[in-house]
């Protein structure tokens, strides 16, 4: 639908969401105020469409066969941070088979890492954690990979803890786009592929990165953390202690200037 | 009692009937006794094992020092507070936290007698006031909570409620009733609120007229039968606590003090950063669990007692006023020596349980406990060792942390490993002078598990829930045939199996 102006309107599970030219889906509907699930989503970087967690279906249609049974068609499955709101469009994102999905893809990140979520100082404010919580999810299902990942504490300030890594590259597009440093990258194939330091160490200690680097204050795991800083916020004021993560969308949704 | 280790291992083990009792019950986590007997129903060999294996030293290496208090503490589900504060006090070393501020250490004070009352409660009322009350070889399917619930029913509140405050106060100090993380190096994550305050307070005279009741049932116990409680599982040994400065109980901080089985002094106000030369870890193949012993006295003569029945005859005082009384009642009853009989442990720590209750009701009431300073910091060091009294008795806790902030070494000598040679001795005592000779009865075999109770052990320091442990009792014969089973299902019901 259309006001014949600037503005547009889809329909995000049947509620009219207005949207501006350019605008992905997911940024039209966490400004509305409408949560759709996602870990590599950020409103400050280029979308990257990786963590499909914000798969959503475009178009589905219902149609009636020769013999009169109502069937309904799916529609195409597409990641709402990357692909454009579009005029008319009918989108489904809180359906039972993309719930079920969003839940299967974050019990995979969740046994391909080691989260012991009782010992991580993210814990109650960590995005996979609070969409565990917010979807419901109640066991890993899958065996656990129990990967060997050690810790890199060489540098002064910030510790990197691989086993919480969900390689959703926030770091990287925040080190390159923001920092201007390209301190991380993601290096390797498939079940292999890991995050690694640019430097000739390897080691993040040998890396320009600063504590106060948009790089090192992204991360929404526990793999990027400050040294000498743990558990200081009590439990009950931590992110997530009083609302779920999908309780608030808007915090989610791009600034004005960057639309 | 005869030689410490009489009865540890047989000559001829190959030729020898074994009864395994495994797990035993209502203690907390897994282990196991085995015993030996001959034809004639003669017990050769005793032992208590346990058998399950944590590793928490060594997966601690590598992880950040931070982390480490809020990690360590899973290593329990009854007392991961005395871990949490065990683990910062060390890493506070490592911070330069040299002094706390006063509302971080009151703070913390609050945290850990409120685990001492609840874990007390919990040991005292759920696990063994039913042996206490029906009697050892009473009927199995009531010696439980719910039988005492239905026998006496405001005994079994009076401990359900004890618990319940003694978490609340953890709660409220910690964020979580189980596994909280109020305790950072240097400090503590928040103070109390004046609503928190109040919340707690109006139930402390509550609190403290029940822990006297509690007092006042052990003691009806021991009164009625002092032939049963000043005899049963005697362990005459060693005894070690940590002290305050005037020589009295502290469960927070201290100086480590031992007395010998006569009550003597045997040394005093000894730091406990030096405890890896005091103490020794003795190993043994047939146990994961380590055997400490105090170095100069060597592994025969060196092995104590901690926990309740040390600390309340190692102080020389207590410093609330109904605990105080009541420990001096204590001491009198002994006329002029220690008290070691292993049900003494019960009566302890009830007036260790009224101590704490009488704490919390004054530190409530301390302004500090409101206060905003909550963190301070110093010259960074590498080493730190943190020393705390659990409910069980004293815990050691050893880190190094390398110029990375991460942990390169960890050593903890948990309160139940300290008492692990008491235990396999009291076992071994029970077992000579209540099995020898007898035919093979539930009843007979939970004279060994009621011993070992005493000593309120965390054998894995895991929790497992009342009523729901299978059990499983077989008599073999010296060709390895089993001719006697008793088992006990999930639901508690138990049957005899003749072959």
């Amino acid at each position: 639908m259309s006001n014949g102006q600037d503005t547009k309107s889809f329909f995000l599970d049947d509620e009219e969401i207005p949207f501006e030219e350019g605008q992905t889906i997911i940024q039209a509907a966490l400004t509305a105020g409408k949560y759709i699930p996602h870990l590599c989503y950020h409103p400050e970087f280029k979308p990257h469409g990786s963590c499909k967690l914000c798969t959503v279906r475009i178009d589905s249609r219902t149609i009636t066969t020769e013999d009169g049974q109502t069937v309904k068609i799916p529609g195409r499955a597409a990641a709402s941070c990357t692909t454009p709101a579009q005029a008319e469009q009918h989108v489904e994102s809180n359906t039972p088979e993309l719930l079920d999905l969003r839940r299967t893809l974050v019990q995979m990140l969740l046994v391909e890492g080691n989260h012991f979520c009782p010992s991580c100082e993210k814990s109650g404010k960590c995005m996979l954690q609070g969409l565990a919580y917010d979807l419901g999810v109640m066991s890993p299902h899958f065996p656990q990979y129990f990967s060997k990942r050690e810790v890199d504490a060489t540098h002064p300030d910030v510790l990197l803890d691989f086993n919480r890594c969900i390689l959703c590259e926030l770091c990287v597009r925040a080190s390159a786009e923001v920092d201007k440093k390209n301190v991380f990258s993601l290096s390797g194939r498939g079940n292999t592929k890991h995050l690694i330091c640019n430097s000739e160490s390897g080691k993040l200690g040998d890396t320009n990165l600063a504590a106060t680097d948009k790089a090192a204050n992204v991360c929404p795991v526990g793999v990027i953390l400050h040294k000498r800083h743990g558990f200081e916020v009590p439990y009950g004021q931590r992110r997530f202690d009083t609302a779920p993560i999908s309780d608030n969308p808007v915090q989610y949704a791009p600034v004005k200037e960057q639309v | 009692m005869n030689h410490p280790f009489e009865l540890e291992t047989a000559k001829n083990p190959e030729s020898l009937r074994r009864i395994v009792i495994e797990p035993v019950s209502r203690v907390e986590g897994h282990g196991k006794v085995t015993i030996l007997l001959d034809d004639d129903n003669k017990v050769h060999q005793v032992r208590l094992h346990i058998v399950e294996f944590r590793g928490f030293e060594k997966f601690i290496e590598g992880r950040p020092y931070w982390e480490v208090p809020v990690l360590v503490q899973r290593l329990c589900g009854i007392c991961p507070v005395s871990h949490h504060l065990a683990a910062s006090k060390a890493m506070d070393m490592i911070v330069g936290a040299a002094q706390l501020t006063p509302t971080a250490e009151k703070i913390r004070r609050l945290m850990h007698y409120g685990q001492m009352l609840q874990s007390h409660a919990l040991h005292f009322f759920h696990l063994s006031s039913p042996d206490l009350l029906f009697g050892f070889d009473s009927d199995v399917a009531k010696r439980n909570i719910v039988g005492v619930a239905a026998a006496n029913p405001d005994v079994a509140k009076m401990g359900v409620l004890l618990r319940k405050f003694g978490q609340e106060v953890i709660r409220v100090t910690s964020g979580k009733r189980v596994h909280g993380t109020g305790s950072v190096p240097g400090g503590v994550n928040k103070a109390l609120t004046p609503e928190e305050r109040d919340y707690l307070l109006k139930d402390t005279d509550q609190m403290v007229a029940w822990s006297r009741d509690a007092v006042r049932i052990i003691k009806q116990l021991h009164r009625a039968n002092p032939a049963l409680y000043d005899g049963f599982g005697a362990v005459p040994s060693t005894m070690m606590s940590l002290v305050g400065p005037g020589g009295e109980l502290d469960f927070y901080h201290g100086a480590l003090r031992a007395k010998d089985k006569d009550g003597e002094t045997m040394f005093d106000q000894v730091s406990y950063q030096g405890y890896n030369s005091l103490l020794t870890e003795g190993v043994k193949s047939w146990s994961y669990m380590k055997f400490p012993y105090i170095t100069a006295l060597g592994d025969e003569n060196g092995w104590y007692k901690v926990g309740p029945l040390s600390r309340i005859q190692t102080c020389d005082s207590i410093p609330t006023p109904l605990a105080e009384e009541e420990r001096k009642e204590f001491v009198a009853y002994g006329a002029g020596k220690p008290i070691h009989g292993s049900l003494g442990f019960h009566w302890a720590r009830m007036i260790e349980m009224l101590c704490a209750a009488e704490t919390i009701r004054l530190l409530l009431v301390d302004e500090d406990v409101l206060g905003g300073d909550l963190m301070v910091s110093g010259p960074r060091r590498q080493e730190g060792i943190g020393v705390i009294e659990a409910p069980r008795g004293t815990l050691f806790h050893h880190y190094r942390v390398n110029d990375d902030d991460v942990v390169t070494y960890a050593n903890l000598i948990v309160s139940t490993t300290n008492n692990n040679t008491a235990m396999n001795v009291a076992v071994r005592e029970v077992a000579k002078k209540y099995l020898n000779g007898r035919e093979l009865t539930e009843g007979l075999l939970n004279h060994i598990e009621v011993a070992i109770r005493c000593f309120d052990p965390c054998l894995s320091c895991a929790t497992h829930a009342v009523g729901k442990m299978p059990l499983e009792i077989s008599l073999v014969d010296a060709s390895g045939t089993v001719i006697d089973v008793l088992t006990k299902n999930e639901s508690g019901e138990i049957r005899q199996i003749r072959a």
